[in-house]
């Protein structure tokens, strides 16, 4: 059967081809669909076909108690679930007028940092792979693992931490666990030259990625692009400097931005990015230690937990672009709604859409792997 | 500094980048090799791996289904696990559907008693026909009993179980030593909220309570400050709620699934707070909706007037039946109201309870002694059923020597003055043998009226239990402490003192031991530890008995008797089938079992009365 929201209004002209691009292509992450309209090699229309992935999370989420959903929420984004579970929480914690512990905060910028490293790490591999080199995707994930082990130290889980909750944190850090994250950071670092190497000026990637799926600044703007794409438009603007949340006003770093609005711009921010995530995971490190209180505020009994009613709206800076959520409560013991605006959804129905015209063929996936779009994020 | 503080642009976009770059990877031909182990990774030290259940520590509660947001776990019964309603602990044991389990340990992080955890197991693999070992029951071996050690578990950081109640105020031992106002003050509507916000809905208290409240729902009803519901879910099973809200027993605290590690839920207070906050017109209200709207022409008799008595008129007036209850004093309530002081249980909350119990159509008749005013005999012809709920009104002695001296008094017969406002002779001090609740409530009550006369209070209590095994509730016996009341345990009573016919002190000696090797009553004293307490007045608070003159010889003799107590079915029906008996002269001393009794008699009786209806038809 053919999904609903394909309609072939006209029957292609005989020098036009149909190729369905999904949802079990390799070079498509996750399952997602493009309906590509080739004409030889050069595609002359592409539609996103999405809706392969949707578990209805946010009609989910309000049959669940508020503290159930904290285990539900990671799941929207598979690459990078941390951002989920802090935008949750701190949604809640604002309907509730929570504060949460300094330390929590620290906590929450620590996992979101660490988190962005492995969804980077991801991400040049997934890149490298639609160019043709496979040796970077086997780096990142091996290195994005390592980085996992610590997530399994720090939370009990290697990819859906769940280590958010309203209020703050479920656990403190154990024991010689910012010694460990010191010397991975170390090793990540040594890394970033032989990456630069492997990859970042590799000749092939920057001949094929090179003003691949450009976009101007102001297309970048009308489409709704956010994060890592649209800095790479030479926009300089991140959530985390402009409207800080949890303690990033304490910190410093830089943002990285690129001019081009191509897929080599995209993937430079996103390495820079990781180098800038590194740079403030150091400082955690330093000075966590004297960050001394408790990891989390007090909530009521989860099972009789009445939010109260208001709507509230939290965003942060994921590794693919702002997310923001949307929470209204009614004053009851689940949300009455729940809203995710992820980044990805612009970025892999209209962006993609709009880049993939007129582009070859065996750049599509090229584009959308530098765009990072997550299409389980996309479907929710 | 390392690279991380160069700019962040250390790539130049415009550089075309080399092909010879990535052959500079070539070196790693040169580099050692990174081997992995073949053995299974160890998983890190707080993993969220199968879960293993500490069958001692688990209660069977069930709070890790509620809060499981995938619905994985299913409460099952395991046989060879003990079931102990009273003491809160069920045989039911969490079984993990693997299918539907996301691993967030929840449970973990909300087990009231912390007897889950996940451990740091991860692998599990089996044939497609075997696909149902995805349904486990964890047991504190393990998925493969295979010791692989805890993962995340209940830690003080990720406890969500909120240990502390919210404080009751009282009435400070200074100002309320003097005087019978009542000590607690009770909840305000925000400490209700929060106290009632701690409950996780087990159903424990349900289940150990002797006429199985419906604590949950009414908890549930005050966390949601409707009031109305919750009166109604009060008003199911129990018509003493005001007296129970306040000198309760509370089982069901004892079998709080919270109180395993911390304080219980309040639920008393709770009850307490719900009945008063309401308001009596309110709650008058409301439970005459319930009340019967046909009358079956039935007529029942109840001897006596107390919580079982009571009760069980309640229910048989609401199910339609003429209900006539006898109080031989001037007042209805029996041993709450005649027995328990108005520090504990202010005489208008009792009445707010009858009152309602009177609206369902029960009449009352007072100091109308069975016996003496109208003979049982009458009872019997007039009526369809009879009820004895006599109560326990008389005192016990210790029959030491000296006991039968005038001076020598009944704690219950004292408290009984006192209630009913009449003069008693107020000594300047006085000795209480016996260390339980009645013991305490004479000593306060002499205590107070001593302070009201003399300013000061000389009272001493020799009790012969140990303070390990004392059987007054340890808050009564703080309150007691904190009005001037000295208590001395492991004392043994041996002699009145009288000299020219006033007594003058008690010799007691210290207690080796009460119980012999068969639990059978038998104290060892030692007999060198001998003490002489001066006082003027002795009262014995040792145990009370029931007054059954008004049986009557030929009737005595036909019913069952043990040890002094009348025998009953588990229907509270006598060997007479007109005869039903119930409350303290079966039980024992407690509101609440007397509750419990009045339904169970007003059930059995109103079987009784249908079958009579049927029989009659057939005939």
């Amino acid at each position: 059967m053919r999904p609903e929201n394909y309609e072939p209004k006209h029957h292609p002209p005989s020098t036009e081809f149909e190729l369905n691009f999904g949802p079990n292509h390799p070079g498509i992450e996750g399952n997602y669909a493009l309906k590509v309209r080739l004409h030889g090699d050069t595609v002359v229309e592409a539609r996103a076909d999405a809706g392969y992935l949707h578990r209805g999370f946010e009609k989910l989420m309000e049959q669940r108690l508020w503290i159930q959903n904290i285990a539900l929420v990671p799941r929207i984004c598979v690459p990078d679930p941390s951002p989920m579970e802090v935008a949750y929480s701190m949604a809640v914690e604002q309907l509730c007028g929570l504060d949460v512990p300094e330390r929590a905060q620290w906590l929450r910028v620590m996992q979101l940092e660490m988190s962005r490293i492995t969804a980077h790490l991801f991400y040049f591999g997934g890149h490298a792979a639609t160019t043709g080199m496979y040796s970077p995707m086997f780096w990142g994930v091996a290195d994005r693992d390592l980085v996992l082990d610590l997530f399994e130290e720090l939370t009990g889980g290697r990819v859906y931490c769940i280590y958010n909750m309203p209020g703050g944190v479920r656990r403190d850090i154990p024991e010689g666990f910012l010694e460990r994250l010191s010397k991975l950071l170390d090793y990540l670092e040594t890394r970033l030259p032989e990456y630069d190497n492997l990859f970042f000026t590799n000749h092939v990637l920057v001949k094929r990625a090179r003003n691949t799926g450009s976009m101007t600044q102001q297309q970048a703007l009308e489409w709704a692009v956010t994060g890592p794409n649209l800095r790479a438009t030479g926009l300089n603007f991140d959530v985390r400097r402009d409207d800080p949340y949890l303690v990033y006003d304490q910190l410093e770093f830089d943002i990285p931005v690129e001019q081009g609005g191509d897929a080599l711009a995209r993937t430079l921010v996103r390495r820079n990015e990781m180098q800038q995530s590194i740079r403030i995971l150091r400082q955690i490190i330093q000075q966590l230690p004297d960050i001394k209180g408790p990891i989390r505020a007090p909530i009521p009994n989860p099972l009789a937990w009445n939010v109260p009613a208001g709507d509230t709206y939290v965003r942060l800076e994921s590794s693919k672009g702002e997310l923001s959520w949307y929470v209204v409560s009614n004053g009851g013991q689940k949300p009455y709604r729940v809203h995710v605006r992820g980044p990805s959804a612009m970025h892999a129905v209209q962006v993609l859409e709009n880049l993939s015209k007129g582009c070859r063929v065996e750049d599509v996936a090229q584009i959308m792997f530098s765009l990072d779009a997550c299409p389980p994020e996309v479907d929710r | 500094m390392s690279d991380s503080q160069k700019k962040p642009n250390d790539i130049d976009y415009h550089s075309n980048g080399s092909l010879l770059n990535p052959l500079k990877s070539i070196s790693f031909f040169a580099r050692k090799p990174v081997t992995e182990p073949l053995e299974p990774r160890i998983a890190a030290e707080r993993y969220r791996g199968f879960h293993v259940n500490d069958w001692e520590k688990c209660i069977g509660c069930s709070t890790c289904q509620k809060v499981c947001d995938n619905a994985a776990i299913t409460m099952i019964r395991v046989p060879s696990q003990k079931e102990d309603p009273l003491n809160g602990v069920r045989n039911l044991r969490p079984a993990i559907d693997y299918g539907r389990c996301c691993w967030c340990a929840l449970c973990v992080d909300l087990c009231p008693t912390g007897s889950i955890s996940l451990s740091r197991e991860y692998v599990h693999t089996c044939y497609d026909e075997q696909l149902d070992s995805y349904f486990l029951l964890p047991d504190p071996n393990g998925m493969h009993n295979q010791d692989y050690g805890l993962g995340w578990q209940k830690t003080d950081e990720n406890d969500m179980i909120d240990h502390n109640r919210q404080i009751m105020s009282e009435i400070s031992p200074q100002s309320r030593s003097d005087n019978f106002d009542e000590i607690v003050v009770g909840y305000d509507k925000q400490q209700a909220i929060i106290e009632a916000s701690r409950c996780v809905q087990c159903g424990m208290c349900h289940d150990a309570c002797p006429t199985h409240m419906h604590a949950p729902e009414y908890i549930r009803a005050i966390w949601q400050d409707d009031l109305e519901e919750a009166v109604r879910q009060i008003y199911r099973t129990n018509p003493f709620s005001h007296t129970c809200g306040r000198v309760c027993t509370h089982r069901c605290e004892t079998a709080c699934s919270i109180g395993k590690r911390g304080e219980p839920v309040a639920i008393r207070w709770l009850k307490r707070y719900a009945m008063d906050a309401l308001g009596d017109e309110q709650v008058r209200k409301l439970v005459a909706e319930d009340h019967a709207d046909a009358s079956t022409g039935n007529s029942i008799a109840i001897i006596g007037s107390g919580p079982a008595g009571l009760t069980a008129a309640f229910d048989l007036a609401k199910a339609g039946h003429k209900v006539t209850v006898y109080e031989g004093l001037n007042k209805p309530g029996g041993m709450p109201r005649y027995g328990i002081p108005y520090y504990r249980l202010p005489a208008d909350r009792l009445d707010a309870d009858i009152d309602v119990i009177k609206d369902a159509g029960v009449e009352i008749i007072c100091n109308s002694w069975i016996g003496k005013d109208i003979t049982l005999d009458k009872l019997q012809k007039d009526n369809d059923a009879v009820l004895l709920s006599l109560g326990l009104q008389l005192g016990r002695s210790t029959r030491i020597p000296g006991a039968d001296n005038k001076h020598v008094l009944k704690a219950v017969d004292l408290l009984n003055q006192i209630a009913n406002g009449e003069k008693v002779k107020i000594p300047e001090s006085a000795v209480i043998i016996g260390g339980g609740n009645v013991a305490m409530d004479i000593a306060r009550s002499l205590a107070r009226l001593q302070k009201q006369k003399f300013g000061n209070v000389n009272i001493t209590v020799t009790a012969m239990e140990s303070f390990d095994h004392f059987l007054a509730d340890p808050e009564e016996v703080r309150e007691a402490q904190e009005e001037g009341v000295v208590i001395l345990p492991s004392r043994g009573p041996q002699e009145c003192l009288v000299e020219k016919k006033k007594v003058v002190g008690l010799k007691t000696w210290a207690v080796l031991s009460i119980f012999d090797d068969k639990g059978r009553f038998a104290p060892h004293f030692d007999e060198n530890d001998e003490l002489c307490h001066d006082c003027e007045m002795i009262v014995e608070a040792i145990g009370q008995m029931t007054d059954v003159d008004l049986l009557g010889e030929k009737l005595t003799e036909q019913l069952e008797w043990q040890r002094g107590r009348l025998q009953v079915d588990k229907y509270c029906r006598t060997s007479q089938q007109w005869l039903w008996a119930a409350g303290d002269m079966v039980k024992g001393p407690d509101v609440v079992h007397a509750v419990a009794d009045g339904h169970i008699v007003a059930n059995s009786m109103n079987d009784y009365l249908k079958s009579l209806k049927t029989g009659k038809q057939k005939s």
